[in-house]
């Protein structure tokens, strides 16, 4: 991007970017536990209620967890709800009325999962344990039918449709369903909801794996690997499938964003794949081309032509090097971390359990980050990949910008408060994991037991 | 009567409830913030833990349901709105976030020390958070928000309505957790709690009383249109929440714990839904009618139809949510 144009754009866009994409970033790893983790919990309790005593304790400490997780996503979801506001009025302005019926779904969603996660996390011993185990269940369903509407707003964003624009540029003949329920909807959906059972699956197993290589290997921790990791191998070796489905429509529905994850400057016919590579001084470089398979795995076929960038005018071309680098990291992660689970449940199958060995047990303590890595960069490739537009081929980003100024000021105290929080729940979790260990399953408030239950001792 | 009619009052509900239920842990902060010493004031502490524990985040949700039911049923007085008060919505926000996740973290703390730190970040962000929204409160209400969005970003809520807004906020907020600890307390048998409790709430509530009948005196100046409504088709609800505050102080100082926390749900919302029926019919007073800001028809059908699906799918499970939080015993 030249100066110039950074020098052309309003006060509020560049920081207003930037706090977007770090809040958005922060907010997606707690956001993956509140879809994925009361599955996993629920598996636990279930296991646990059948007379497992070592499930039933599980379940209760990553209630415990789920109790701080969820409490920190729920604030800072609701930092980008004031963020869609404050940092984009020009898209909630002109746009509010098109885009907004499934957000008013998702908070009908968010209400569910906050009611029953208020009655399960305080129903230990206070409601039937069957009833209280079914509690879960609205959660998870509340994270299926929830996150469906976020990456619904998401879909619409990349193909919009819904209203019509007049000439002068008003919106009108507007239906809202029609958004909420466009044609990509469901597929982002799925690879979003297969990507937040992955970074669960994998985060909560590195845990208990990074515990084993401590030498815990009892029974506690062998079941606090294999739940999770379960979850996440259905995840990974589903997700290239439904990854796939969805890219292939790219080529018609955004073939920019599709030129710059493949690193195709010219349109070539049939395309190689690029593995690796970056645009330097406006040639790709440092890549790895494999002949014809660019053509099959965008358009299915051997033959067919792929799109390149120069097709495009300058100004609507994506930032190419970021959105291809973070689109082949998550592929390859993607693909690293589908071999990986495939290899180790072959080989249970086969009798050998390979979270045994020191070797595995690192490989699973590296999957947890690279899992994250993988959703992030997932993440970054189709945000960054539909630059220069936030809703694709209709409004520019440098237009749905406020320009407040002071915006750098403002995400200067956004990073530091995250950075605060991060540390509070890091320690926090960190401290209850000391306690556990050390045989206080209960963590007392830290005023101390209340009287009457000093008395009742 | 037309939709949008139908979706702001949907809206308006959802301002009340959040005023109401989520105030109610706001106001908790004043009691954690003045409870004293850590060992004096781990009593009170604990109660508090207890009391918001379950239902802080479910109340939360209200206002995440007021924004979106705003951006999607009035989109541009949304953007008007934020374009103008961004800096009181950011500190609200602060809050928000500082209140939410040092109370979480003090619950599992491993050490006094931490969670004295967790605590004051605790109690002090609950009183930053109603001071701003009643702020940006006292902005819509004073006409101070343009429609085409962007008014000035300091003197838009930096002004006697917005300032009064505020510190009613607090005040109800702090009054509203007093009287459902009190409740709380007696409840769960921590009765040496009640003493300092009632007083405090009954201190608390004389003050706030005296504010908001002080407060209509600049309001006359500040926000004419405001003053006017409250004068006219909302004196009814102003008389009441006047009546009932009183009855809340008298039920309170003659130990009717449970029943007063009715009459200060309702002198409270009588307030509140006395500034809603004072600004009407405008969303932005002076700027922007209710009827000239909804957007696409069909949008706000599918609103209302989004609306109706919480009121069957939210408020069963929130109403037991709420009756579970109350009648919890001693135990944790």
């Amino acid at each position: 991007m030249s100066l110039l144009a950074l020098v052309a754009q309003p006060a509020g866009l560049l920081p207003a970017r930037e706090q977007m994409a770090f809040s958005l970033g922060w907010h997606i790893i707690l956001a993956s536990f509140g879809v994925a983790f009361p599955a996993m919990i629920f598996v636990v309790h279930r296991r646990g209620l059948r007379g497992d005593e070592v499930a039933l304790r599980l379940a209760r400490r990553w209630a415990k967890v789920a109790a701080v997780l969820f409490a920190i996503g729920a604030v800072s979801g609701t930092v980008l709800s004031f963020e869609m506001g404050l940092l984009w009025p020009g898209l909630m302005g002109r746009f509010g009325d098109v885009l907004g019926l499934p957000f008013a779904f998702e908070g009908l969603s968010f209400f569910t999962e906050a009611i029953f996660l208020g009655i399960y996390l305080y129903g230990w011993g206070r409601l039937p344990p069957r009833v209280h185990l079914w509690c879960l269940a609205p959660m998870m369903a509340a994270g299926v039918f929830g996150s469906y509407c976020v990456v619904a707003v998401n879909a619409w964003m990349n193909v919009p449709r819904g209203f019509t624009l007049t000439p002068t540029g008003a919106v009108t003949d507007v239906h809202p369903w029609r958004a909420m329920f466009n044609g990509r909807a469901f597929l982002q959906f799925a690879h979003m909801w297969l990507g937040a059972y992955m970074l669960v699956g994998f985060v909560v197993a590195a845990v208990y794996a990074a515990g084993r290589l401590r030498g815990r290997n009892d029974a506690h921790h062998r079941l606090g690997l294999t739940v999770p990791l379960a979850f996440a191998s259905v995840a990974a070796i589903l997700q290239p499938i439904v990854g796939h489905i969805l890219g292939m429509a790219l080529g018609t529905v955004q073939p920019s964003k599709l030129a710059a994850f493949e690193l195709d400057l010219h349109t070539e016919k049939p395309a190689p794949l690029r593995i690796g590579g970056l645009l330097i001084h406006g040639h790709a470089q440092f890549f790895l081309a494999i002949p014809r398979w660019g053509s099959l795995i965008a358009r299915g076929s051997f033959n067919k032509p792929v799109q390149g960038l120069d097709t495009f005018p300058p100004q609507d071309r994506p930032p190419v090097n970021i959105t291809h680098v973070a689109f082949e990291s998550m592929v390859g992660i993607g693909s690293l971390l589908w071999i990986a689970v495939a290899i180790y449940w072959i080989s249970r199958w086969r009798g050998r359990d390979l979270a045994e060995r020191r070797w595995a047990q690192w490989c699973l303590v590296l999957a947890g980050p690279l899992a994250i890595l993988a959703l992030e960069s997932g993440w970054v490739a189709t945000e960054v990949g539909r630059q220069p537009w936030t809703v694709f081929g209709i409004l520019r980003t440098v237009d749905a910008a406020g320009d407040n100024p002071g915006l750098w000021w403002v995400f200067s105290g956004v990073l530091i408060v995250y950075l605060g929080m991060t540390a509070g729940a890091w320690v926090v979790l960190r401290s209850m994991a000391r306690r556990w260990r050390a045989g206080e399953e209960e963590l007392p408030s830290p005023y101390g037991p209340a009287p009457e239950e000093e008395v009742a001792r | 009567m037309s939709l949008a009619v139908v979706v702001a009052a949907a809206l308006f509900i959802g301002v009340m409830a959040y005023a109401l239920f989520a105030g109610a842990d706001f106001g908790s902060g004043f009691f954690d913030l003045t409870a004293g010493g850590a060992e004096g004031g781990a009593e009170m502490r604990r109660q508090i833990d207890h009391s918001i524990g379950p239902v802080w985040e479910a109340n939360h949700v209200w206002l995440i349901f007021c924004l979106v039911t705003w951006w999607t049923g009035f989109p541009s007085s949304f953007a008007a709105f934020t374009t103008t008060l961004f800096v009181p919505l950011l500190l609200a926000l602060a809050g928000i976030v500082l209140r939410g996740a040092a109370f979480a973290f003090r619950k599992y703390a491993p050490s006094i020390g931490q969670a004295r730190v967790y605590g004051a970040v605790f109690a002090g962000s609950s009183l930053i958070t109603p001071f701003f929204l009643g702020a940006v409160a006292g902005a819509i209400a004073s006409g101070r928000v343009p429609a085409d969005g962007y008014g000035d970003r300091w003197s838009s809520w930096l002004h006697p309505t917005s300032i009064f807004g505020g510190l009613i906020a607090v005040g109800t907020c702090a009054f509203l957790a007093g009287v459902f600890l009190c409740a709380d307390a007696e409840r769960t048998g921590h009765t040496s709690l009640l003493g300092t409790l009632r007083i405090r709430t009954l201190a608390l509530g004389v003050i706030t009383g005296v504010v908001v009948f002080v407060a209509l005196v600049p309001i006359q100046h500040d926000a004419p249109t405001l003053a006017h409504g409250l004068e006219h088709q909302a004196a009814p609800l102003i008389i009441v929440s006047g009546l009932t505050g009183l009855a809340t102080l008298v039920l309170l100082w003659r130990h009717r714990f449970r029943v007063a926390r009715f009459t200060a749900v309702a002198a409270v919302a009588t307030v509140i839904s006395g500034w809603g029926v004072g600004q009407w019919p405008w969303l932005l007073v002076d700027q922007v009618k209710v009827v000239d800001a909804g957007g696409a028809h069909a949008t706000l059908v599918g609103l209302v139809v989004a609306v109706g699906c919480a009121a069957v799918v939210v408020l069963p499970p929130l109403a037991y949510l709420l009756w579970f939080a109350q009648s919890a015993t001693a135990e944790e």
